[in-house]
């Protein structure tokens, strides 16, 4: 490292910080301290402030009250060019990296001045001798969208040890990766403050990683630090307790004992699937599947590996290139009269973006499936939108969508009721074929928990399931049989007894960033 | 064009390669600027209204003061006047570049026409060539090689924007605003900003471009002046995928095909040769429609611009 050993990284400590957001009470009177040279995690729900916290740190927000004390002396951040001047970084959740651009054009955008010319052969010394001192390794050469999840993670932090931050707080940093990545790139962290040369915050909802790798925890709950610990002192069940404020008897989905018998016919088949991405490179290669009735298959996979191609194909929004689709037996194309015929209802990731008109009201994207269809229609034509209402409040209250009214336009829904909204749309009907992509990406525990218990009813009451999941937890929680999505192709395959988190990791990172976006 | 007979077939080819050079210069910095603001993420379809209201500055300036190339930078500050209000309407939340550009190519031709009626009766000084033939006694060779020294400026141009690009701070920049302006704002670089520049640079060459229309070929101001050279240098640089020196081969071709017609009439052929004056059209749209795919996004397109969004 191209640090002074001698010097001990950044000490911070906050004290009675409060942050509002107009109405909501994000950061209340919280005080808490990261000590030199150890792993801190900063645990908590979704909405708890964790971010807040630290973004009031970084200088992206501006506390409304408290103070800010980095080794013993209380610091004002504006603006993160304060933050950064103090040696203090962040990782975020949402890569900044620019992906046209090579890993090497990547280092160079961080710096707070930028060479007026670039002398790219002396940078490209510097950045290899960088490199050679580096726990681990990128190609400076490679372009950013070449690069897998987990790389761009690497680059991430790379780029702070590069630009000299001791003080590194990382938002969620495994979110994307699997667990073998995960377990390298927080092992590292570690090895780092433990060598005293980094400080290290890291932001999870993940309890193995807590007491995997940090040494020091603080939990916060609805904006308020509920505690700070030594991870020593504390067992998972306790931390839950905590984060949750309910005994952590975690609510599982019933799993009903009437599996899938082997001699039924698969309902889904996929034979030999390809199809290519956007920029027309191959993206899915040769994907065959079945699904039969009553059981869940799951599809792992780190995000970027054809997943998206493969739902759009049965969604009917991309054109395969090669290979079938079978539903019931029968050759499917994706068209509307196919889809209400076979009982097929498709949830893709971000409904709002993909599969939903987000200036129309929640009561309309209730009836986007049946609109034209009575009660909703007169001989097809003529919408009844008296009929609309009912129909929406019905469905309104059975999922708990919470909506200002059923004549709101559905973009004024927060990320949660918006996946409901979809959700009872296609569960509205008779189901016998359920596709879905990332089903409680960016949900809360409660509100996550909810939309499984569903999926696992649809699955009880026979319907073949399909679920495609970048959040392996979430598909060895749910599936009868798991795949993983690698490369473009299904590469693995195995049943939910013989499951193994670590040997599905490794097959999850196979094959990987030769496809990107 | 006399000695055109005299060399036969080679004056045809003499007569492209000359017309390629002439007419190719005016594609060549309206694409360059085109490329310059795309790069940062923005799409300025009024170069066209920008290429007309330079000529017309040009033109005017020209005529008034007496010097081809003060009217060169009064068209070069036209042109990034044009590109300063295009910039500054899209700064504000919610504009879309593609409409501002259309009513700002309306609004550049109608100005350039209501200021320019004065001017289209009037003779104006023209930018001198560099008479780079004078070892040929035949004057087809002589003219032929009479090259604008705007011509070479736009190869200089294509070159050091090229490695520009690449090796130096603001072409890292400009790049990041049209890649990622998350990360340009993560980095603490205000998109906007860089955005106006890049546009105001756009806009200043596309004016310099209408400059040479009026100040050296054709050479004088009048309301048929620019046959949508403008727009098809828009095409060019999709064409070129967003890289100058590309833009410089592009134009080169569409500046050669544009001069096949004439350089045909000259050799004597009476019948059909009009349609070869299509022929620059017929390229566009015959680049536009190889280069586009119904399954995937262009290679190479800055991921900020909003046709590859």
């Amino acid at each position: 490292m191209n640090i002074k050993p001698t010097s001990a990284p950044p000490e911070i400590e906050v004290v009675d910080l409060c942050k509002n957001f107009a109405a909501v009470r994000a950061l209340d009177h919280v005080s808490a301290k990261f000590r030199a040279g150890r792993v801190h995690a900063l645990l908590g729900e979704n909405g708890a402030g964790k971010s807040t916290l630290v973004k009031c740190l970084m200088g992206y927000h501006r506390a409304d009250a408290g103070q800010i004390v980095v080794d013993g002396h209380r610091r004002v951040m504006l603006h993160p060019r304060d933050a950064h001047g103090l040696g203090l970084g962040m990782v975020y959740q949402h890569f900044t990296l620019v992906p046209q651009m090579t890993v090497a054009e990547n280092f160079l955008l961080g710096r707070e001045r930028l060479p007026v010319m670039i002398d790219w052969g002396s940078e490209h010394a510097a950045l290899d001798a960088f490199m050679a001192r580096m726990p681990f390794r990128l190609d400076p050469r490679r372009l950013v969208a070449t690069l897998a999840a987990g790389e761009k993670q690497k680059l991430e932090i790379l780029k702070q040890l590069y630009l000299n931050r001791r003080f590194i707080v990382l938002d969620e940093p495994t979110s994307v990766l699997t667990p073998s990545e995960a377990d390298e790139v927080l092992g590292e962290m570690r090895r780092l403050a433990d060598a005293r040369q980094l400080t290290v915050v890291f932001i999870t909802h993940k309890l193995r990683e807590v007491v995997g790798f940090a040494q020091d925890v603080s939990i916060l709950r609805a904006g308020k630090l509920v505690a700070q610990t030594e991870v020593a002192a504390a067992s998972e069940a306790s931390l839950a307790r905590m984060m949750f404020d309910l005994p952590a008897s975690a609510e599982r989905p019933d799993r009903s004992s009437r599996a899938a018998s082997q001699a039924t016919a698969p309902y889904l088949e996929l034979a030999g699937i390809h199809a290519v991405g956007d920029r027309g490179a191959p993206a899915v290669i040769g994907a065959s599947l079945s699904v039969r009735p009553g059981e869940i298959v799951g599809i792992a996979g780190v995000s970027g590996n054809g997943q998206k191609e493969l739902v759009q194909i049965l969604a009917g929004q991309r054109v395969r290139q090669a290979g079938s689709v079978r539903v019931g037996g029968q050759v499917f194309h994706g068209t509307r009269h196919e889809l209400e015929r076979w009982g097929v209802s498709v949830l893709i990731e971000e409904p709002l973006a993909n599969a939903a008109v987000a200036s129309m009201s929640v009561m309309e994207n209730l009836a986007l499936r049946q609109f034209d269809q009575p009660p909703l229609a007169i001989a097809g034509f003529v919408l009844k939108r008296r009929a609309l209402w009912p129909f929406a409040q019905a469905l309104i209250s059975r999922y708990a969508i919470r909506a200002g009214s059923p004549a709101a336009p559905l973009e004024t829904l927060s990320g949660g009721n918006v996946q409901r909204t979809v959700l009872a749309r296609e569960l509205a009907r008779a189901v016998r074929l359920l596709i879905m992509q990332n089903p409680c990406f960016g949900l809360d525990v409660a509100a996550a928990g909810e939309i499984r218990r569903q999926i696992m009813r649809v699955r009880n009451d026979g319907a073949a399931v399909l679920l495609i999941s970048e959040d392996l937890d979430e598909v060895l929680e749910l599936s009868d049989r798991v795949l993983v999505m690698a490369g473009g192709r299904i590469s693995y395959q195995t049943d939910r007894a013989a499951a193994d988190r670590y040997e599905i990791g490794r097959h999850m990172t196979q094959g990987m960033a030769r496809l990107s976006a | 064009m006399t000695g055109t007979f005299d060399l036969g077939w080679w004056g045809v080819l003499l007569a492209v390669v000359a017309g390629a050079i002439r007419v190719s210069t005016p594609y060549l910095l309206v694409s360059l600027g085109e490329t310059l603001t795309e790069k940062s993420g923005r799409v300025n379809l009024g170069l066209e209204g920008t290429l007309v209201l330079g000529a017309m500055s040009a033109f005017a300036t020209c005529y008034l003061s007496g010097s081809p190339w003060l009217g060169m930078l009064a068209a070069g500050v036209a042109g990034s006047a044009l590109g300063l209000l295009h910039a500054a309407i899209c700064n504000l939340p919610r504009v879309n570049d593609i409409a501002v550009g259309i009513a700002l190519f309306i609004f550049g031709i109608g100005l350039a026409f209501f200021l320019g009626k004065p001017f289209i009766e009037p003779r104006a000084a023209m930018l001198p060539a560099l008479p780079l033939g004078n070892w040929s006694d035949n004057p087809a060779i002589r003219s032929a090689f009479a090259i604008s020294p705007m011509f070479f400026v736009g190869i200089a141009l294509a070159i050091t924007l090229e490695w520009g690009l690449k090796n130096t701070r603001w072409g890292l920049i400009l790049r990041i605003a049209g890649e990622s302006a998350d990360a340009a704002r993560a980095i603490g670089l205000s998109v906007n900003r860089i955005r106006t520049l890049a546009t105001m640079a756009g806009g200043f060459l596309s004016g310099l471009g209408g400059g040479f229309l009026s100040l050296y070929y054709p050479g004088n101001w009048n309301e048929g002046l620019s046959s949508g050279q403008g727009l098809m240098a828009i095409a060019l640089v999709i064409f070129a995928r967003w890289s100058p020196l590309r833009c410089l081969y592009a134009s080169l071709l569409f500046g050669g095909t544009s001069a096949i017609g004439p350089a045909v009439q000259t050799v004597g052929i009476s019948e059909g040769y009009y349609l070869f004056y299509a022929a620059p059209y017929v390229l566009t749209l015959g680049l536009l429609i190889y280069s586009s795919s119904p399954t995937r996004t262009l290679a190479g397109a800055p991921s900020e611009l909003s046709i590859s969004r």
